[in-house]
């Protein structure tokens, strides 16, 4: 039980109201902005829209301008490039589950003093520059990369594979960015499992494999949850990979935000673009504040 | 032993997987030539061009000062944030508060990006300030969205720590502000180191919020590098990553060994009784 | 000092041979919809070691956190000599506790750990560097002085947390389930090394424990409590010879409890006989609780305070006959469980003083089962 020490209360207030205050400015009314301007037109002015009320001469008129949502569904490009995401960041996330699942049991299961360094090992890479690591796989898998010259010189293929500016340049890119989001929650979960459960299940005649599939991987529903919704959802929106990697034919929903306000400097329609992702990304978001705030409250008992 | 063997390739190709590119832009920031395929012979001369192009400089210039103050601002605010996510119970708007804080992990920069620009506009228009884009906003944006990151790090240690430690020095005499000071910031002062480090490589790391965010004259490092990587291999970029990846080895070398300096002082055996 | 509530604690303490110290009045609180305490009303007196024993949950701790501010009450009052604390936060008050973990501060050495209460106060370093090193003397932690407390061993730094609660030299001493994180062997033995600190300093204690071994062994009176209530105040010896009630027979050590109906007795009777459909034969004992005929009442009788035999007593109540179902070897002394007829199950101990077992009772075998007058005990609740 958790109570509140009296001495606090009246520091508590202002405690909370200091961060609560900054993320409703800077994280929660930005959203109500981007839905007000995805509802606007776009105008060539700076900046570039028109507002959504205006008063003049005694009338006050609010336009609501729906064209922009109704373009999105016009336009085959926005939903293949939705498509696409969806599609893409769900395979990379199932990818990254099955190469991370094994690293993150092996891991878990090592001695203690081996744990903490490959712990170490899986956190380093990402304190290092995301965007220099996906860059280095453009020397690797480019058509007289590093890959196709191996691949070559020991005979296995004749003339270079076309990987980079395709699709599986992108899911490579997503999986080996986002690997350590996936181990690092599977790890933590695998961890905490009582191992004991597992002695129990073999001591009552369960085989390793039957074991595994019957006791451990239920009991680290938690983390494939958190770890999936951690590559998952950003990954729907990557930018950085598929511009990178992917090349001028993958449509990706993050790159084809970018295009509409950096290139064609359509404000409302970008917005637009941003707000039927979040919708896309809503479900996934709540599942995993749920899982958040369930394991803090586990925590906290 | 089957299963060690099993073990034991599975994370060594795991581990290839993930530092293979690191090794290779290390070796390759050492090649004479500009190709990535050829090997031309040992040489530094890229390091020399990456010291010498002004952009690149002051663009790192002005990363590390973002960060330093986007991390410091974040740890303040993570801090607080923990203390109302851990100790304070639930309060009015504590599901909303808890989403603000977990939803930026997950949120597609794109979108934060985009969001926050939007703001700063109408912010512009509304009371004139900010009057126009650059380095304060790139850093209002990454407090925000480091500061979730920094409450996440901190709330965890929060948790762990005994309560009855506070209580102690209250019923020792210190105020509650005293224990604070004296008690509750040592025990979760490697929390908020951890959080600065994690708020400041996040600060370096950013390309997405930055561009979307940032006004003519403040371009930052990962801009730079993004616009030279889409124009093509640059032996540049490979000296500049191994040396991020010095600094950043270096920087986790200490850490071990402050770590591992701990451990041997709490293995220190108590007498026998 | 507040001058009424000091006239007041004078008065009361005239009549008392000891000076009251600590006055809990009908002190309640509340969780919630949950009474955590509920209406307690305790003195303390000057000098005594007094425990709070109770099961997890009856709200010993509460009460304990109570005293040291960390809960306020919802209602009632707390009186330290003759200062109302009820509302003073934990900081002012000169009440100092040892808690459950320690607590010791672990970014800080021995010595800091015990310096950190005087710092507080404003004393001079030097003051502060004397106090320290008495304390240490104290309990025998000198050689740890510059040690953390993750280098101490259990008992050790039990050691420094109780010198780091007696530093400031506290009317009042609180100890919260005090050797609940020592084991077994270490702790019978701190037990002692505790309660002579303590006694050497003469400073009041309060102590709460789950532990009626700890309660028995370390505090001069005690004080039960179940379901935020307290059901009886005694020294050790008076709780267990003579609980008033059911719970408190109960929780303090075995019983066997016989229901039963008072009988009818003379005017001037010394003895009280009881008739239980559980026994064949009367129960009887020494008159110690205000009954009248034909009122339903309990009475307990403690294990050892049975005598386990072959032949049939010649007493007339007090025995019953049975059968040994089980055994409980312990070593100094045996435990047997008795069935008599009805199927109850009646334990009694036998000391072991002879090596040979071949004169003993063993299972199986009808034995009877007697004790004396002075052994029962009514339970009214």
């Amino acid at each position: 039980m958790k109570k509140l020490l009296n001495c606090f209360s009246q520091g508590r207030t202002w405690i909370i109201s200091v961060p609560y205050i900054w993320l409703l400015l800077f994280f929660f009314i930005p959203f109500a902005i981007v839905l007000k301007i995805s509802l606007s037109e776009s105008a060539i002015a700076i900046p570039p829209y028109e507002d959504l009320i205006s008063y003049a001469d005694d009338v006050l008129n609010i336009k609501l301008n729906l064209g922009n949502f109704h373009f999105l569904l016009q336009d085959d490009l926005y939903f293949l490039a939705y498509l696409n995401s969806l599609k893409t960041a769900f395979f990379a996330t199932v990818l990254c589950l099955l190469v991370g699942y094994p690293m993150a049991y092996f891991m878990a299961r090592a001695e203690a003093s081996v744990r903490n360094v490959l712990l170490m090992l899986v956190i380093l890479p990402s304190w290092t520059s995301f965007l220099i690591r996906i860059y280095a796989w453009i020397g690797i898998l480019k058509s007289n990369g590093l890959l196709n010259n191996f691949l070559m010189s020991i005979g296995l293929i004749h003339e270079p594979l076309e990987i980079l500016n395709t699709n599986v340049a992108v899911y490579i890119g997503i999986v080996y960015a986002y690997l350590p989001f996936m181990i690092l929650p599977l790890y933590a979960n695998l961890l905490k499992m009582d191992l004991s459960l597992l002695e129990a299940a073999s001591d009552l005649g369960c085989r390793p494999w039957k074991t595994f599939l019957k006791v451990t991987l239920p009991l680290s529903k938690a983390g494939i949850i958190a770890g999936s919704m951690l590559v998952f959802i950003p990954a729907v929106g990557e930018f950085v990979i598929p511009s990178l990697l992917g090349g001028a034919n993958t449509l990706m929903i993050g790159k084809v935000l970018w295009q509409e306000f950096f290139n064609n400097r359509d404000w409302p329609v970008a917005s637009a673009v941003a707000i039927v992702m979040l919708l896309l990304l809503l479900v996934p978001i709540a599942l995993f504040n749920r899982y958040q705030a369930k394991e803090a409250a586990n925590e906290a008992k | 032993m089957k299963l060690n063997k099993l073990s034991l390739t599975v994370l060594t190709l795991g581990f290839a997987f993930l530092y293979l590119p690191i090794v290779l832009l290390i070796g390759y920031s050492f090649n004479e030539s500009r190709l990535v395929t050829v090997w031309a012979g040992f040489s530094t001369k890229w390091y020399g061009e990456l010291f010498a192009d002004d952009q690149m400089m002051s663009a790192v210039w002005l990363s590390l000062k973002i960060a330093m103050g986007a991390s410091t601002g974040a740890i303040i605010l993570g801090t607080l944030a923990a203390f109302a996510l851990v100790r304070f119970g639930r309060f009015w708007g504590h599901t909303l508060f808890g989403s603000m804080i977990n939803a930026p992990l997950v949120m597609p920069d794109v979108i934060t990006g985009l969001s926050l620009l939007l703001l700063f506009v109408a912010m512009g228009q509304l009371f004139g300030w900010p009057s126009e884009r650059g380095s304060l906003t790139i850093l209002l944006a990454h407090i925000t969205f480091c500061t979730a990151y920094a409450a996440i790090v901190i709330s965890s240690r929060l948790k762990e720590m005994d309560l009855s430690l506070e209580e102690a020095a209250m019923d020792l005499g210190a105020h509650p502000f005293k224990v604070f000071w004296l008690v509750t910031l040592p025990i979760i002062a490697p929390s908020l180191v951890a959080g600065w480090l994690l708020s400041f490589t996040l600060s370096m790391d950013d390309l997405v919020i930055a561009s979307f965010v940032s006004g003519p004259g403040s371009t930052t490092l990962p801009m730079v590098v993004f616009s030279s990587v889409r124009l093509g291999v640059s032996p540049k970029i490979n000296a500049l990553a191994t040396l991020i990846v010095l600094v950043v080895s270096i920087a986790v070398c200490i850490a071990w060994w402050f770590a591992r300096k701990a451990e041997r002082d709490a293995q220190m055996l108590p007498d026998e009784e | 000092m507040n001058v009424a509530t000091s006239t007041a604690t004078m008065a009361d303490s005239a009549k008392r041979p000891e000076q009251t110290i600590l006055q809990i009045q009908q002190v309640t609180k509340m969780f919630g919809d949950t009474k955590a305490v509920n209406d307690v009303s305790l003195e303390i007196r000057k000098g005594e070691i007094f425990a709070l024993l109770g099961g997890s949950g009856c709200g010993k701790t509460t009460l304990l956190r109570m005293l040291a501010g960390f809960e306020r009450p919802t209602a009632g009052r707390i009186i330290l000599d003759g200062q109302d604390i009820t509302a003073l936060p934990p900081y002012e008050r000169p009440i100092n506790m040892m808690f459950q973990s320690y607590a010791l501060f672990p970014h800080m050495s021995v010595e800091q750990n015990i310096a950190f209460g005087l710092k507080q106060d404003g004393m001079t370093r030097n003051q502060i560097g004397d106090r320290v090193a008495h304390m240490l003397k104290l309990v025998h932690m000198s050689k740890y002085a510059r040690r953390k407390p993750h280098q101490l061993s259990g008992g050790q730094r039990q050691r420094v947390a109780l010198a780091r609660s007696l530093a400031k030299h506290p009317k009042l001493l609180l100890l919260d389930e005090p050797m609940g994180a020592l084991d077994k062997k270490l702790r019978t033995q701190m037990q002692l090394e505790v309660v002579n600190i303590i006694e050497s300093v003469g400073v009041t204690c309060v102590m709460v424990t789950h532990d009626q071994e700890e309660a028995m062994t370390m505090a001069g009176r005690l004080g039960i409590m179940d379901s935020g209530e307290i059901c009886q105040v005694g020294s050790p010896t008076e709780v267990y010879e003579y609980p008033n009630s059911r719970l408190t027979a109960e929780f303090i050590g075995s019983v066997n409890i016989f229901e039963g109906v008072v009988n009818e007795q003379a005017e001037d009777a010394e003895e009280l006989l009881i008739t239980s459909s559980e026994l064949e034969c009367p129960l009887e004992l020494s008159l110690n609780a205000s009954v009248s005929a034909g009122m339903p009442v309990a009475v307990a009788v403690r294990p050892e305070k049975i005598s386990v035999s072959f032949e049939r007593p010649e007493q007339a109540a007090n025995w019953v006959k049975g059968t040994v179902s089980d055994i409980a070897y312990l070593g100094g002394i045996s435990t047997y469980h008795v069935e008599i007829t009805g199927g109850r199950r009646i334990q009694c101990t036998v000391a072991n003083v002879a090596r040979s077992t071949q004169d003993r009772a063993t299972w199986g075998d009808e034995v009877y089962l007697s004790w004396d007058t002075a052994s029962g005990v009514v339970l009214t609740s």
